[in-house]
């Protein structure tokens, strides 16, 4: 109430009844953020903007898409041939499915390496969790608009892991497609869902920052601020360095929707769907290729037959990351002054490096070797060592405020990080 | 840590020898500088015209072209009146009349390329039970996209000693198991360009593969013209934004 004072009358009329002015001016302008958040910081606001450029995109080819299995191919070619800017609207959209989990992926590893997860953030991090599963949902529902020949078996793959469920399996699947095999009906159901899951992300993107403003932003430091001079407010500060962010990654953005378009596709969903000839390799979108892998390489495990075992840990993989938070023994957030885990934690980068490249190979020989050490390993580090490691690693010195880093012990280690922010 | 990071160093390598022993398998295709490379890239508008020469007295009587439109043609510099001739020397089917009745007519520049087959029945049928694919997108629908198809212009010959070739089948260096049903479509002076360009096999095929390029990818141009600009405009942009970003910043550091 008191910032709104400095308004005119209307506005203070408008804001008594209606508190919109406070509440931006309290949540944007007076919302106090760490003074040292470095670049990585930048991803979360990306990623709110890429949601909107895909909305915003999204609804506008929606006015010139048909879901039809006869006529959603040509459509999409006769937005890329005849509508005007209809081949802009539609490699934005294509790509900035891909740059969206560029930094979706980006933002939930800056997590891990900060321990952005830990008290009193663990619900923060939870609703990132299902933001990430509405975001593979809603991108894997899309792929399959363009009736291509990927979109088509893509479809056929993804949906029959459903049928790996005991008993059930078969019966789901069928009630997935609306028939018997993929056609006509889970077209449209999926361009309906395609339609509805983003706007139920918008609902937890809005929870997962009500979660985030209620404790504040962790830091480069892991620790808490300790008073004002530890604090800056987000805007300006933080406002102009998200559009110089935002500045870079559109510079990236368009070199790819303008220079390199098809870059992340498949040649063959240039091809219509033909339900009678089955593409020698099905591959998925590159942002599913870690879970596909672990999908693939999972054997035998006991009584529980392959492939329910791989439905079981692709799944698992995504879902551990929700009991993260009590799976991390560690008091000491960041991994500056983690020596042990900093290390653990670029290993398991190259393990999901790893996992990228398997599920792009044919699951045989070394690909196939290197998928289940790597399977093996992804599971090992939740599981084992980040439990373990909180117990029997000895943190450096955490620096007694955000304010001075660089007086205390830990500063050497901490400070290429916190210093990031100086240019 | 020394013994993880050692076993990550031998995968890395075996990986790498496994992609090379997988390599050895494909054959390189033939690459060709085209004049739609880089960042400043045009479709070369004589190549284009004398391409669509090409598919239209030689690869239209198989493919069809269902996504292209006579009028798209105006784009390969063609003007109006030459697009309404070529149109009318196909006939397409329109109605019903007052008759109720369908009829035939010259087509016209808004009608979409005449189909060689009625239906992909009738195209097998014609061609030894292989149906010819649609050219509209055939660039972008392959691997190696123009170089891949002009490979395979490029790529028919006799089979190896120890290869044998199914019937009906034909032998091409550059198609996946190397047996291919298409005969091969392409020979010296097949066709005889209007501009007098000499119709050597390299110069058809290279011609017919920048015409199907801008079929696949009429937006090219325009694309690239105005992701310069973009671009441009945002180096400069985020460039101010970073001087702001420097100077709101000042203080704190």
């Amino acid at each position: 109430m008191q910032t709104a004072r400095r308004h005119n009358a209307l506005i203070r009329w408008i804001d008594s009844r209606l508190p919109f002015v406070s509440f931006m001016e309290h949540e944007l302008h007076e919302y106090p953020t760490p003074k040292n958040l470095n670049y990585w910081w930048n991803f979360g606001s990306l990623a709110g903007i890429m949601l909107v450029v895909m909305i915003v995109t999204g609804i506008l080819l929606s006015m010139h898409y048909v879901a039809h299995v006869d006529l959603a191919f040509n459509s999409v070619e006769h937005i890329m041939r005849d509508v005007n800017g209809g081949w802009m609207l539609r490699y934005l959209h294509m790509n900035g499915a891909s740059m969206f989990f560029i930094v979706v992926y980006i933002h939930l590893f800056r997590g891990l390496y900060y321990g952005s997860y830990k008290n009193p953030r663990e619900l923060l991090w939870i609703l990132g969790v299902v933001i990430l599963l509405l975001m593979m949902a809603t991108a894997f529902m899309g792929y399959v608009l363009p009736w291509g020949q990927m979109s088509f078996w893509g479809a056929t793959v993804i949906t029959n892991l459903f049928s790996a469920i005991p008993l059930i399996g078969n019966d789901i699947v069928t009630w997935l497609w609306g028939g018997f095999a993929v056609d006509q009906p889970t077209l449209n159901r999926f361009y309906s869902l395609h339609y509805l899951f983003p706007f139920l992300i918008v609902g937890v993107v809005l929870l997962h920052l009500v979660a985030l403003h209620t404790h504040g932003s962790n830091n480069p430091l892991g620790i808490d601020r300790k008073g004002p001079q530890d604090s800056i407010p987000f805007h300006p500060y933080y406002t102009v360095k998200d559009l110089f962010g935002l500045g870079v990654f559109l510079i990236v953005y368009a070199a790819l929707v303008f220079y390199a378009p098809n870059f992340f596709g498949e040649p063959d969903n240039y091809i219509p769907a033909n339900p009678l000839q089955t593409p020698p390799h099905i591959v998925p979108e590159w942002y599913f290729l870690p879970f596909y892998a672990i999908l693939r390489s999972t054997p035998d495990i006991l009584f529980i037959p392959a492939k329910l075992a791989g439905v079981i840990l692709m799944f698992g993989s995504i879902l551990i990351l929700m009991v993260l938070p009590w799976l991390d023994t560690s008091k000491v957030r960041s991994a500056t002054f983690r020596p042990i885990y900093k290390q653990l934690f670029w290993l398991f980068v190259v393990d999901v490096a790893a996992l990228e490249w398997c599920g792009s190979q044919p699951p045989e020989g070394s690909a196939l070797l290197i998928g289940r050490v790597a399977t093996a390993y992804y599971f090992i580090h939740f599981l084992i060592i980040v439990p373990l490691l909180g117990k029997l690693e000895r943190p450096l010195p955490l620096p007694t405020s955000i304010g001075t880093p660089v007086l205390q012990g830990g500063g050497a280690a901490g400070g290429s990080s916190a210093r990031m922010e100086k240019p | 840590m020394r013994r993880l990071y050692a076993c990550l160093i031998a995968l890395s390598v075996s990986c790498g020898s496994a992609a090379a022993v997988r390599a050895e398998e494909s054959v390189d295709l033939l690459k060709q500088p085209w004049s739609f490379d880089g960042l400043f890239g045009t479709f070369d508008r004589g190549a284009a015209q004398r391409g669509f020469q090409v598919y239209k007295e030689v690869c239209s009587n198989c493919h069809a072209m269902s996504l292209l439109y006579y009028r798209n043609l105006t784009a390969l510099g063609f003007s109006a009146d030459e697009v309404k001739a070529i149109a009318a020397d196909y006939k397409v089917q329109d109605g019903p009349n007052d008759q109720g009745e369908m009829f035939d007519r010259p087509a016209r520049p808004s009608d979409s390329f005449a189909k060689p087959f009625a239906n992909e029945k009738a195209a097998r049928a014609g061609n030894n039970g292989a149906y010819p694919p649609d050219l509209s997108l055939i660039t972008k629908a392959r691997k190696g996209g123009a170089d891949y198809v002009y490979s395979i212009l490029n790529g028919y010959g006799d089979a190896p000693p120890g290869v044998t070739v199914a019937d009906g089948m034909n032998y091409n260096k550059y198609f996946a198991g190397h047996q291919i049903a298409m005969p091969q479509p392409l020979q010296p002076n097949q066709v005889t360009f209007a501009d007098g360009t000499a119709a050597s096999l390299p110069q058809e095929a290279h011609d017919v593969v920048t015409f199907l390029s801008w079929a696949a990818e009429p937006e090219l141009e325009a694309r690239k013209r105005i992701g310069l600009e973009a671009i441009l405009f945002l180096i400069v942009f985020t460039g101010m934004l970073y001087a702001v970003k420097r100077k709101v910043w000042a203080a704190v550091h």
